[in-house]
């Protein structure tokens, strides 16, 4: 399986601020009631984006640039701090990768939100508060630049602007390295497999 | 070298260092249900692999069944195909399904436990964030991503860098009135709800020590709402008496081999930790939620918070919260008026918790203007509960008693909030639109306290209302 080489995303931005954005307001609970993940895309936010009424709200999602970001298929999400919080789901980060973005940058990231989208091959970069701030603004207030997400440098850089950004190591390297889908790697070990489960008397049926 | 059960676990479970640099952790046990393995058993369908370990898989259905309908098909066609997508797979797999024919379904948290499948040192996975409830065993145990349960489904690994680890004390006797629930409620308060990312918690100390396997469970559940991927307690006489003679425990020639390697798992004394933190069982009271993370709380008997006083950070959530909530800051939480009580779900749908609240409720009755409904977690829970007939007591009290499932934890099943109805509830989270509807509000609490709050139809103090 060979799967594309993610050094760098460059993209218009969309700034959704808060922090504790969970997963059930990602993608609230009753779009997961399906059995496979085609047509998310457009129930993200779904409950932000509209009020009980039917009738759209001032939400970044149903900006004029979150619809750019739909049509060009890629774009940078710049968030606040423990974005997806909350549930396993994966729903989550596929909704909004199928909305149309492939990168995230923010404070932090709630630890299975990070991983299930790096394993998507959507990397969610963090940046220092202060820096933070500063990319959010930018972003704001220059809708056209674009903003560039490099895994390879660490850095997020948009016009004449860089932040320098981190990412744990061992998902830069997946996502630089076309390897950011594990399966292949753990297919491989099959062996050692055995042997760990060989090892552990509840496995082997004790 | 003194180690930590997480080391200890770690290191059993390790198959190999992957060229990233994370490990492949082999994963003992792991646990499906409808909502998050449809989708990997589609990649696996597309990438022609097979289940490597089946007899390592086990399947439930609990988000999507409907609480009130006992019979097939449902009345919503979609729960119906999600049910019947997990019968096909699990058929086409060969892994075995606690369906809900079977007197054993329940929600995925409780079936492991109930049958004896959750045990102490092994490794334990499931799509569902709240799988670091089997911690109570002396478990790792992983909530994972769909593309993950394709992993474990396909490999019986995962790729995964190490946590950290926390030690949580709690020392001493919980007054009466406070339950497992307020521990857990006041920790996630001190520490955050991003406070344990990168960890995994150790609860300990002689309040751990004295709870039940139960009890633990409940604080193990919630460790995910502190930031924590998973959490646990060291096994002990209580976990290995609780696990015997349950179904999938060892056997009698096996049982004390398994008990000598289970108990070798505990931490060792003088291992260093990562970070500790300490706290008095006696300085926790009844505590609830008042906005919209878990971590937005407070004791029962005091104000909601100033704004003035938060951060800026805090202040944001917390104004957020408030507008969401229609509580005003500065006042008390108690005396708001409650329109639906739902006890059960994976924290508190458990026997102990409806035989706790049942001693309270005989000779009570629900306000007129609650809707009140309880829901055991599993089958075998509800079988228990009607054998004792705390089922009648519910309903004598004006409780709606359901069938087995998620309910009202969450909005993928008929059970709803409907417009910006405030439900007084046992489960585990409040985030916005989480009881199904976008305006609906959730005030977390542990089942007494939802007891009380279905009796006199506002937030109260279990412990005036019952006397306790
Ligand atoms: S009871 Fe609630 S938290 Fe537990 S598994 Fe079900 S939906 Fe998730």
């Amino acid at each position: 399986m060979s799967l594309a080489k993610i050094t760098q995303v460059k993209a218009l931005a969309l700034a959704v601020p808060g922090d504790d954005i969970d997963t059930d307001r990602i993608i609230p609970a009753r779009f997961l009631r399906c059995v496979t993940f085609d047509g998310l895309g457009e129930h993200a936010f779904r409950d932000e984006r509209t009020g009980p009424d039917g009738k759209e709200r001032p939400h970044p999602m149903n900006s004029a640039q979150a619809g750019r970001i739909a049509a060009a298929k890629q774009g940078v999400m710049v968030v606040g701090f423990n974005f997806g919080c909350g549930s396993s789901r994966e729903h989550a980060p596929q909704s909004l990768w199928r909305f149309g973005f492939t990168a995230f940058v923010g404070g932090s990231f709630a630890e299975i939100f990070f991983g299930n989208s790096t394993t998507l091959g959507v990397p969610c970069l963090t940046l220092s508060k202060e820096d933070l701030a500063e990319c959010d603004a930018f972003v704001r207030a220059n809708p056209n630049v674009e903003v560039t997400v490099d895994v390879e440098k660490l850095t997020v850089s948009a016009g004449v602007k860089s932040w320098k950004a981190d990412i744990a190591a061992s998902a830069r390297d997946g996502l630089v390295n076309g390897k950011w889908d594990p399966i292949a790697d753990l297919l491989e070990g099959a062996d050692s497999v055995a042997k760990t489960a060989g090892g552990l008397a509840y496995v082997a049926g004790k | 070298m003194a180690k930590t059960l997480f080391q200890k676990v770690w290191e059993a479970h390790t198959v190999r260092k992957l060229p990233n640099g994370q490990t492949q952790l082999f994963i003992g046990t792991h646990l499906i249900h409808e909502v998050t393995s449809p989708q990997a058993f589609g990649m696996l369908r597309d990438l022609g692999l097979k289940v490597k370990y089946p007899q390592r898989t086990f399947a439930t259905v609990d988000h999507i069944v409907p609480t009130n309908e006992l019979k097939e098909p449902y009345s919503d066609p979609i729960a119906q195909e999600m049910i019947e997508a997990l019968r096909k797979n699990t058929k086409d797999y060969g892994i075995r399904f606690f369906d809900t024919t079977t007197g054993t379904q329940g929600i995925v948290h409780m079936v492991g436990p109930e049958q004896g499948i959750t045990q102490p040192g092994t490794t334990i996975a499931c799509g569902d964030s709240h799988t670091a409830t089997h911690g109570a065993f002396g478990a790792i145990a992983f909530g994972i991503g769909t593309t993950q349960v394709r992993d474990v489904l396909a490999t019986q690994t995962l790729a995964l860098s190490p946590l950290k680890v926390r030690r949580i004390e709690v020392n001493g006797k919980l007054a009466p009135g406070v339950y497992a629930k307020d521990v857990i409620l006041h920790i996630i308060r001190v520490l955050g709800v991003n406070g344990g990312i990168g960890f995994a918690y150790e609860y300990a100390g002689s309040t751990f020590d004295g709870f039940s396997l139960e009890e633990r469970m409940t604080v193990c559940n919630m460790s995910i709402e502190g930031g924590a991927r998973c959490g646990y307690v060291n096994p002990d006489q209580k976990t290995f008496d609780y696990i015997k003679g349950k179904p999938f425990a060892p056997k009698a020639a096996d049982w004390d081999a398994a008990v000598a390697r289970w108990a070798s798992f505990a931490s060792d004394a003088g291992c260093q930790y990562d970070d500790v933190k300490v706290f008095k069982a006696e300085d926790i009271r009844p505590t609830v939620t008042w906005g919209i993370t878990p971590g937005q709380a407070v004791f029962i008997d005091e104000k909601m918070p100033a704004l003035e006083t938060l951060n800026a950070a805090d202040r944001q959530t917390a104004e957020d919260a408030y507008a969401h909530m229609k509580l005003a800051p500065n006042t008390a939480i108690k005396g708001t008026k409650v329109d639906v009580c739902f006890l059960g779900s994976c924290t508190n749908g458990r026997i102990s918790d409806l035989r706790e609240v049942a001693k309270y409720l005989k000779g009570r009755k629900v306000s007129s203007s609650v809707k009140a409904i309880v829901v055991p977690g599993s089958q075998l829970t509800a079988i228990q509960a009607v054998h004792e007939g705390l089922d009648k007591i519910y309903i004598e009290a004006g409780f709606e008693w359901r069938g087995a499932g998620c309910s009202m934890c969450l909005a993928m099943n008929p059970d709803k909030l409907v417009g910006d109805q405030l439900c007084a509830s046992s489960s585990n989270r409040n985030f916005k639109g989480r009881q199904g509807s976008q305006t609906g509000r959730t005030v977390l609490m542990s089942p007494l306290m939802v007891a009380a709050a279905a009796i006199t139809g506002v937030v109260s103090d279990a412990r005036e209302v019952f006397k306790v």
